[in-house]
């Protein structure tokens, strides 16, 4: 009985969020003055990937390390910097595995050519289907 | 006869898709992100002490000319906790062992430190997790190796354990 309170207890708890006493950075959830790099940077922290939840965007990880980056990213636009040259500064980070966005690289290019190469494919077979039917 | 063999073709494929999607559910997920700069001199920074008494850490002192770790930690870490002894010991044996205090208040630090022993030379404050963000590293606690030439030579991920220690100085060894 104990075992099991024990194990229940385990599996509801969730675990200690390692977080900080400091307030959340200043730039985390306050958008910028001007709208169009508010834009921006809102566009950028869609497709860069929380470091520490995975699988979320920064854009809707609660995270405290998400809101550091998106402090990150908003004070690089403010400071002129285009989103590019900011996925291009992360990337040299923490490596492509940032971006949801991947770069068209040799090792990347699966990605973008295997849905080519699989409609190409289909479309091949379509046309033998529709070929025979067309003799038939 | 070819054809027949082609007609198994589709099912095949189907059948290693599955594989593959399989192989992803069930192998372990790597959790961890390693820096990309590993290899890559420490870009510049400069930061302010974590607390009174207490020189900062700026890239420049990375380039002293000795081979030194880098301390990513912060006080409300509990990993951080385990691996104090760990790094006491390698303290001991003369390591030279620089701290960046993530998100960390001076008060906290001091608590800390006293609680769980102190090997750092220089605690940089790196108040905003700039500096963190500017070495790839992408949690607390992780330590880095850096040569006498400021270039980063290894980088350790999580808690350094007891286990952990021989790569460690092999890392530290390999930097001189």
């Amino acid at each position: 009985m104990k075992i099991l309170l024990a194990a229940l207890v385990l599996a509801i708890s969730t675990p200690a969020l390692a977080d900080s006493l400091l307030p959340p950075a200043e730039l985390a959830d306050t958008p910028l003055a001007d709208p169009r790099q508010e834009r921006q940077a809102r566009a950028l922290m869609e497709e860069i990937r929380c470091l520490v939840c995975q699988g979320q965007a920064i854009a809707d990880s609660n995270a405290e390390m998400a809101g550091d980056m998106r402090a990150l990213i908003r004070r690089r636009v403010q400071a002129g910097e285009s989103p590019a040259q900011i996925r291009a500064w992360l990337i040299a980070r923490y490596g492509n595995w940032v971006t949801y966005d991947p770069p068209f690289e040799p090792v990347t290019w699966p990605l973008w050519g295997l849905p080519l190469l699989l409609i190409l494919g289909g479309a091949w077979l379509a046309r033998g289907r529709f070929r025979r039917r067309g003799r038939g | 006869m070819s054809r027949r063999l082609i007609l198994w073709v589709p099912l095949g494929l189907f059948v290693l898709f599955l594989a593959v999607i399989a192989a992803g559910l069930f192998a372990p997920a790597e959790r961890t992100v390693p820096s990309a700069l590993v290899g890559q001199p420490v870009p510049e920074f400069d930061l302010a002490p974590g607390m009174a008494g207490r020189p900062g850490l700026s890239s420049a002192a990375l380039r002293r000319g000795r081979p030194r770790l880098v301390n990513i930690f912060a006080s409300w870490c509990v990993p951080c906790r385990q691996e104090a002894p760990q790094l006491a010991a390698l303290a001991r044996r003369g390591v030279p062992i620089e701290g960046i205090a993530v998100r960390d208040r001076p008060e906290d630090l001091a608590r800390f430190l006293a609680t769980y022993g102190d090997p750092f030379r220089s605690i940089g404050a790196d108040v905003d997790r700039r500096v963190q963000m500017e070495l790839g590293s992408a949690g607390v606690p992780e330590t880095f190796v850096v040569d006498g030439r400021g270039i980063i030579r290894h980088q350790h991920i999580g808690a350094i354990y007891e286990a952990d220690i021989p790569a460690i100085l092999a890392a530290y060894e390999a930097a001189r």
